[in-house]
């Protein structure tokens, strides 16, 4: 069988079972990415060298038992903002494109523990500014499902390498649904975990408040498998949680009798497009076919949360990205006048359009006279939307919803009106805000043959549900595949 | 559009966002900046007085642990991504006559 069409924790049981090795799933992977990446490009650098040598050196630990994990000798890709130490890790930013970490993220710390072999860095939205993957200034990713559309973003390399089989299992990062969004475009499963659940040392920070590393998988055992690899306390990151009902993996359970989906109404209103309500809805049935209580409920708030969110994370990115000034790494303007025009060049030549909006914008709502107007106001709504949030979870176990108003816009269809691109994260980004943990799962396509995904928002720390109630949906699928092939 | 954009914050916001903008990027930036906080000033809709602004969603207080030095010295794989470096600093333009 090709080895390719095993999950991660498929792959890494074969692997254990010695049936194939960390080398030849790795060379099997190496020789996809090989014939596939020149039309998908996923990735902004793959590190086919460097994945031998870690293969081979894993399949030794594998052999002498030092490595017996479920990712042991899985391939697995990174999102370009995650520092791998001796790789180029870039944010798809001209400001970093020669930048090599002298040391790793947390989370790919942990994965290398684990045996996971690293292929090489995800395509991304510049800074994961947007959400198309067509800001990166090393040019689009292609959705592997329909070249001619974007596989969404800012984790759109990492999404379209798990549907391309470019890799077995991808790291992303989400601020306002970068892991969710494009998991839903393209037809993968992705989590973004609860505020401070992996550690964020070493992720390039975009909004701190907001940032949340996550797995990208190609079905929720893997989802629950590589979180549990990556999750955990670090002190490193300050914000990090010390949590202990883990594993993730004991909530692969196949049961939502008796739990409480809520339905919030103002998801399904206007702006949603009526084959993503009818597959989303489609799920949620099966879901009460299955022992689930739904309800439907209002929210209230949606509207808000929006412009909340861009005053904090762009208030936050200007913050974040004035390290970037062209003297300890990256892009120096080769002409200037003395040094405050040395930074002004390197930043006003390094950076692209969406990201200069954001400082521009960030810069603005943090400076005297408007930082009451724009930034408290902000946070002010940030906690009211929480509380939102607080009294959904007293009713309901899980908020169920589309993880995008539609499924992916054809390349070039939004750069040119951010607000309009904006109101495409309208499902995702609250969870962000109140530090929800949310999980996308794959529930039907559309006519044009493109992906739909459904968003299931638990109460913090409260991923277990998502991952039983995901599976529970997924096994509920492939038996439904499995009905159909025997007829 | 309600919120004009005057020269002068186009100006004044380019000096603390470090950004030197040209003329066609300004007048992008004010048209950019004008309907996003037009799209922003939603938020004046919602009466939040006697809310707290929330900077943490859960209550956190400071972390703090021993100063203790973990790490070894990567000065030189360090100094090896600097644009310019001499005798083992970065180098940057001269900044005082």
């Amino acid at each position: 069988m090709d080895s390719l069409q095993f999950t991660a924790a498929e792959l890494g049981r074969r692997i254990a079972r010695r049936e194939l090795s960390a080398v030849e799933a790795t060379k099997a992977v190496l020789d996809r990415i090989e014939a596939v990446e020149g039309t998908f490009h996923c990735y902004v650098t793959v590190d086919a060298e460097g994945a031998l040598k870690s293969a081979e050196q894993v399949q030794q630990q594998i052999d002498s038992g030092e490595l017996r994990g479920p990712l042991a000798g899985v391939p697995v890709a990174v999102k370009d903002n995650i520092s791998t130490k001796g790789m180029r890790t870039t944010c798809a930013s001209h400001i970093l494109d020669n930048y090599i970490p002298t040391f790793s993220a947390e989370a790919v710390n942990r994965l290398q523990r684990a045996g996971a072999v690293i292929l090489g860095k995800t395509n991304m939205d510049e800074f994961a500014m947007g959400s198309t993957t067509e800001t990166s200034y090393f040019g689009e990713t292609k959705n592997p499902w329909n070249p001619e559309h974007v596989p969404g973003g800012s984790s759109g390399g990492s999404a379209a390498a798990v549907a391309a089989k470019e890799c077995f299992c991808a790291l992303g990062s989400d601020t306002g649904g970068s892991i969710r969004q494009p998991a839903s475009f393209c037809g993968v499963v992705g989590m973004k975990p609860t505020y401070g659940t992996v550690s964020r040392y070493g992720l390039i920070a975009y909004g701190s408040s907001l940032d949340q590393i996550g797995p990208l998988t190609k079905d929720v055992t893997d989802c629950a498998t590589l979180l549990d690899v990556i999750a955990g306390h670090d002190a490193k990151d300050s914000t990090s949680t010390a949590r202990d009902d883990g594993p993730f993996a004991e909530a692969l359970v196949d049961d939502v009798q008796g739990m409480r989906i809520g339905i919030p109404r103002d998801y399904f209103g206007e702006g949603l497009d009526a084959e993503v309500r009818e597959a989303v809805l489609g799920a949620v049935k099966t879901l009460q076919e299955r022992g689930a209580i739904v309800e439907e409920f209002d929210l209230s708030l949606v509207d808000y949360a929006i412009p909340a969110y861009y005053v904090i994370a762009c208030a936050e990115a200007s913050s974040n990205l004035a390290r970037f000034e062209g003297v300890k790494y990256g892009y120096r303007a080769p002409e200037y006048d003395g040094l405050h025009s040395m930074f002004k060049r390197t930043r006003s030549e390094g950076f692209g359009a969406e990201v200069k909006r954001r400082i521009m914008l960030g810069s603005f709502v943090l400076s005297s006279g408007y930082y009451d107007a724009y930034y408290l106001k902000a946070l002010r709504t940030k906690a009211l939307i929480k509380s939102a949030f607080d009294k959904a979870f007293e009713r309901f176990d899980v908020i169920v919803s589309p993880a995008a108003p539609t499924t992916a816009p054809k390349l070039g269809a939004s750069l040119s009106d951010p607000i309009k691109m904006y109101l495409g994260d309208i499902y995702t980004i609250s969870a962000n805000l109140a530090g929800l943990p949310g999980i996308t799962v794959p529930c039907g396509m559309d006519s044009k043959g493109l992906p739909v995904g459904i968003q299931m928002l638990g109460d913090c720390f409260q991923e277990k549900k998502l991952i039983r109630m995901a599976y529970t949906y997924e096994q509920s699928q492939n038996r439904r595949v499995q009905d159909e092939q025997t007829v | 559009m309600a919120n004009k954009i005057s020269d002068e914050v186009i100006d004044y916001v380019s000096i603390l966002a470090k950004l030197e903008l040209s003329e066609e990027e300004k007048e992008q930036a004010k048209s950019d900046m004008g309907s996003m906080l037009d799209y922003i000033d939603k938020l004046n809709e919602l009466d939040t007085d006697g809310v707290e602004p929330m900077s943490h969603v859960f209550p956190v207080t400071n972390v703090f642990r021993d100063d203790v030095v973990t790490n070894g010295d990567n000065s030189a794989e360090t100094l090896a991504n600097a644009p310019a470096e001499k005798e083992g600093s970065f180098q940057v333009p001269k900044t005082v006559d």
